[in-house]
């Protein structure tokens, strides 16, 4: 059985539709999943993310365990800030792609999928073992709730006396939301400003409810997974499991910058990612028709051949037609020829850089 | 409770047909339960005028942002009509599934002995949630 997450009742009390995500019992849209996309690009969305997983890593030698085990320069990382890194097997491909948070100079918040939180755990606990750090996986007791879109600011404000006009994207401190403890973090996963309010689980629902109503009037609405996908696909982030995978490396998935490889010392993935160019290339596909490319449908050129894979794709509520994410494995030397095979048709598409929506600063 | 309107026949396929009564030209949509389930309908390809369908044949589909359905024919029969409103504007199968999103029309040649009634179909789903 999917576990319920501490929102649960609320989920079921608003009528969501609930579906299985890794493990999870999840809010997949509570009415139309547009409405939410377009409430968190327009004003704001309220999401539960409690399914995600909170690993700390503590000791006088986190970060240099967190700088073995994982690509990222964590040692770099100024308390209070975040950072996204990445980490990999040792031949190259991606066990989980992850926001580290530095609480304090020798506590690291590592916040890792639902779908990879246990292994990324046992993983750090391999990789640490040398070190003076302990890793210790908090998942069970967190609670995770988002706030995304432009009104985000506003609606968190009304709850906290934490200064957040001056809390910098990818920055984290604690502080105290609607008289809950949390770590405010400046983060998400929309395209859009927002906030991601790391709390107990006891408190989640107290929580809920106090922001759903100091948003009312900002027009916050809650927002399941499925409006979470559209709108990190408009915004060309990545998703384990469809684009992230341990067949692919940072630099497959345009993500090599990631990969640090001016820090001091090994890390697990250095040998063989060090120099390694990627095997395929991530791109954007918009689609000229209204059928829409899914996970594993072709990409194929002017003559049928297929040339790569869709890992990614969904109707865009912001540009009105299909889009997706897709690899590509030989150049696509006509993209305007390009094509997925959508249940035998050829659908055709334009090829375009990622991301398909950047908000206006 | 979705709305299941007395007066119609459905499907196992969670579609509704109309007009059975008259025998000569069905109206065929899917149901406000169907809709819900589906989420948002971003796409419709309704079978071709002119065509013949048969009972259970895949004539068309029903995307949304989550999945791809198949239309089924619920009945045999020649295409008369397609509903082109529904191929502009999707929505209307999720606001109005009984009214101005139903897909398409058939005259029909032969009708199916299992269409479930209102009744039949309420109890369908109260099995499937």
């Amino acid at each position: 059985m999917s576990r319920p997450t501490p929102l649960h009742e609320v989920h079921k009390s608003l009528g969501a539709t609930l579906t299985d995500f890794a493990g999870w019992l999840m809010p997949l849209r509570y009415g139309s999943e547009s409405a939410e996309h377009t409430a968190v690009r327009t004003a704001a969305g309220l999401f539960d993310l409690s399914h995600m997983g909170e690993i700390h890593v503590t000791g006088a030698d986190a970060a240099a365990a967190l700088d073995y085990a994982l690509v990222g320069n964590l040692g770099a990382l100024e308390p209070g800030r975040a950072r996204y890194t990445m980490m990999c097997e040792p031949g190259g491909g991606i066990v989980d792609d992850l926001i580290v948070y530095r609480l304090a100079p020798e506590e690291f918040m590592v916040c890792a999928n639902a779908s990879n939180y246990l292994r990324v755990a046992r993983e750090l606990t391999d990789r640490a073992a040398e070190f003076d750090a302990v890793v210790d996986d908090r998942s069970d007791s967190y609670a995770l709730l988002a706030v995304q879109g432009p009104r985000s600011q506003e609606i968190v404000a009304a709850l906290t006396d934490a200064d957040l006009a001056n809390l910098k994207y990818y920055t984290g401190l604690p502080g105290t939301v609607a008289g809950v403890d949390a770590l405010i973090a400046r983060t998400g996963y929309t395209g859009e400003d927002g906030f991601e309010l790391f709390i107990a689980a006891d408190d989640a629902v107290k929580l809920w409810g106090a922001l759903m109503e100091a948003g009312a009037a900002e027009g916050l609405v809650p927002a399941g997974l499925s409006a979470r996908d559209t709108l990190r696909l408009e915004a060309g982030m990545p998703l384990y499991g469809n684009e992230l995978t341990s067949a692919t490396t940072p630099m497959d998935a345009g993500l090599g910058r990631v990969v640090r490889f001016d820090k001091q010392g090994d890390f697990v993935g250095r040998a063989a990612l060090d120099g390694a160019e990627p095997a395929k290339r991530l791109v954007g596909l918009v689609m000229k028709g209204r059928r829409v490319p899914r996970h594993g449908f072709a990409v194929v050129d002017a003559d049928g051949a297929v040339i790569g894979e869709v890992t990614s794709g969904a109707p865009s509520p912001s540009i009105g037609r299909p889009i997706a994410m897709a690899y590509v494995t030989a150049p696509v030397s006509a993209p305007q020829a390009a094509a997925v095979d959508i249940r035998g048709s050829h659908e055709p598409v334009d090829v375009v850089d990622l991301p398909f929506y950047r908000r206006k600063k | 409770m979705s709305s299941i309107p007395d007066e119609l026949s459905y499907t196992k396929e969670h579609e509704w047909v109309a007009g059975l009564d008259d025998g000569l030209t069905v109206t065929v949509g899917i149901t406000a339960y169907a809709a819900e389930q589906l989420g948002d309908v971003v796409y419709v390809q309704p079978p071709e005028v002119g065509s013949s369908v048969e009972v259970g044949d895949a004539v068309g589909e029903v995307e949304s942002t989550k999945s791809v359905s198949d239309i089924y024919a619920p009945v045999s029969g020649e295409v008369t009509a397609v509903n082109s409103a529904v191929v502009d504007d999707p929505s209307l199968v999720n606001g109005d599934p009984y009214g101005d999103g139903w897909l398409f029309q058939v005259r029909i040649t032969g009708t199916p002995d299992d269409l479930l009634s209102a009744e039949e179909y309420t109890a369908l789903i109260s099995g499937d949630s």
